[in-house]
């Protein structure tokens, strides 16, 4: 948050920067770009860096299901509908408790890959139809 | 033709002509995310092309030896062993899901008869053992020959059983199970030069590994801040020194690299060499550090060079000098200009990967499009070629391809904004001694051979 503050205005710098566009023509399209993403989303801080994002990438894959959170609620519900996780399943906040129907199943991958089956060097030759025996599982699915 | 000279190059120099070999996949429309390619290898002979998927599955192709009565299998690549090496997982305690990605596979040196190669995803790394088996023992006396167990009593007679041959059947087998190593995210993996040990890194820390122990690693280097508000930068890559067995880099998502020497202390958290190239403060602007970041380094076959990827090039640093690379190539600066929706889809998160040819004299990368480039360093050309089932004519040559920039479009060019973002080609590998490429694009996987082979 206290970055914003030392950063100068971004109109300012492309200002700038249309003076020495000779020198430096390579870099008048990144600030240009910049300031196309600032315009779209104002409330971008000025470092993208820093340990929110950071942060935010090495705890990718988090999926909330806690039984106890999940009791709980349908204790205070009681009779009522327990809210659903609404159309993004993995943001949870609030009073929206993910239940195990609304977690997306798991796809245990038993089926062999593509890549080894049995026609994959034909497939180019023969109109496209393909007999992928291996993949019926997948299809069914 | 493998020569020292990787290729068989004629006196004028390194002039590739690159032809379709063969493409393994299916031509869906629809991609299922299992089967979307994560990553490529050969092995050191080159016999072996292995591929690890996002549904956590290998699969190894081998090279068939030359034919005589079939001139054009000459050279092919095909299926020798499939398997499931990792299963998605579900950390209950941190409610963390555990994807089955093949984040990297490498192979292990060749010792005996069976190959053997470590595959990873988040979290686990895995020794895998590929045997062959063609003999079968018969005339068991225990045992009927359909495998039931005989009344001891009624064995009269005993006689030695005899071994037959049978089909070749490939056998993968884990033989290691390297766990719960690893808080954060494993990207990647590198096997020692000592043959005995090898890395693996995740964001924050880099673990030192024997192969033949499960139950212990050491932490070589760890860049986690007491206080994880401090955190200003993550670990995106580490290799060992091709050679020198206590030597090993890491890269960072600042665009930096640091060379650590495991003599001098047993914590590597001070560097022995530190590369960064040196950054124009006037032109920095909001995506300097992202662009910056360093996707993928690796060693050239020499173990003088290093190669780093960040988003818009590749550069090629001198071990013997920190301050700046020894070359710089755009991989495709047309982006540039194109950062703000890229930035906006996530694409400027990419991570793309490269590579070296057996000779250290090309240098390959993949880009959008389902288009990669290379570059021969000697002769100072690059080249964009393109990965597609249009171009799938047996040995048929690969055109050039170019994307314009400008106003003007020339016939064969593709302007920026035709290109597909969704066709990444983020692995590629480079046979270690001929002119053999392995490609993938999605969820297809292309080779490419130099039509002077």
């Amino acid at each position: 948050m206290s970055q914003k503050q030392d950063e100068e205005n971004p109109a300012e710098e492309t200002g700038e920067e249309k003076q020495d566009t000779q020198e430096k023509e390579g870099i008048l399209p990144e600030r240009a770009e910049e300031a196309k993403l600032k315009a779209k989303y104002p409330s971008l801080g000025q470092k993208p860096g820093g340990s929110d994002f950071l942060m935010k990438r090495l705890q990718k894959g988090q999926k909330y299901f806690d039984s106890g959170d999940y009791n709980m609620a349908k204790a205070k519900m009681k009779n009522k509908q327990l809210p659903s996780t609404g159309p993004d399943k993995n943001l949870v906040t609030g009073d929206h408790i993910p239940t195990p129907q609304d977690l997306p199943q798991r796809k245990s991958s038993l089926v062999t890959s593509k890549l080894a089956g049995l026609f994959s060097e034909e497939i180019f030759i023969i109109p496209p139809l393909h007999f992928d025996i291996q993949g019926l599982g997948m299809l069914a699915a | 033709v493998a020569g020292a000279g990787g290729g068989g190059c004629p006196a004028g120099g390194n002039d590739f002509q690159w032809c379709f070999s063969q493409v393994k996949g299916a031509i869906d429309e629809d991609v299922a995310e299992a089967d979307i390619i994560s990553t490529v290898e050969f092995n050191y002979s080159g016999d072996l092309l292995a591929t690890g998927d996002k549904g956590g599955r290998v699969v190894i192709f081998q090279r068939e030896q030359e034919n005589k009565s079939r001139p054009h299998s000459r050279g092919e690549y095909n299926v020798y062993s499939t398997f499931q090496s990792h299963e998605p997982e579900f950390d209950y305690l941190k409610s963390l899901e555990i994807e089955e990605k093949i984040n990297k596979i490498r192979w292990l040196p060749q010792q005996n008869a069976a190959h053997f190669l470590l595959s990873t995803n988040d979290k686990t790394i895995k020794l895998w053992k590929i045997s062959e088996r063609d003999k079968r023992a018969e005339g068991y006396n225990l045992k009927d020959e359909d495998g039931r167990l005989r009344d001891p009593f009624r064995v009269t007679a005993l006689r030695v059983p005899i071994l037959k041959p049978m089909d070749l059947m490939v056998e993968a087998s884990p033989r290691r199970i390297f766990a719960n190593a690893h808080t954060y995210h494993i990207n990647s993996i590198s096997v020692n030069s000592d043959h005995e040990t090898y890395l693996s890194a995740d964001d924050l820390r880099i673990n030192l590994w024997h192969l033949e122990i499960t139950d212990r690693s050491f932490n070589i280097v760890d860049i986690k801040p007491a206080n994880m508000e401090e955190l200003t930068e993550v670990i995106t890559a580490a290799e060992f020194h091709p050679h020198q067995c206590n030597v090993l880099v890491y890269s960072s998502s600042k665009g930096t690299v640091r060379l650590c020497d495991m003599r001098s202390s047993a914590l590597c958290d001070r560097h022995s060499k530190f590369f960064e190239e040196p950054e124009d403060p006037s032109s920095r602007s909001f995506f300097s550090e992202i662009i910056s970041s360093i996707s993928d380094v690796k060693f050239s076959h020499s173990g003088r060079y290093m190669m780093t990827r960040d988003y818009l090039s590749v550069k090629v640093w001198d071990l013997n000098m920190e301050s700046r690379p020894v070359e710089t190539h755009q991989v495709h600066e047309y982006l540039r200009s194109k950062l703000c929706s890229l930035y906006e889809n996530d694409c400027i998160f990419d991570k793309f990967e490269c590579c070296w040819n057996g000779s250290d004299s090309a240098i390959m990368t993949g880009s959008y499009n389902n288009f990669f480039r290379m570059f021969d360093r000697n002769a100072r050309r690059d080249v964009t070629l393109e990965a597609s089932r249009e171009n799938s004519k047996p040995r048929a040559s690969l055109k050039p391809r170019k994307v314009c920039t400008g106003g003007k479009r020339k016939k064969d060019e593709i302007s920026v904004d035709s290109l597909d973002f969704n066709k990444k080609i983020l692995h590629t590998a480079w046979h270690p001694l001929e002119n053999i490429i392995a490609v993938a694009a999605t969820n297809n996987l292309y080779i490419f051979q130099d039509k002077i082979n």
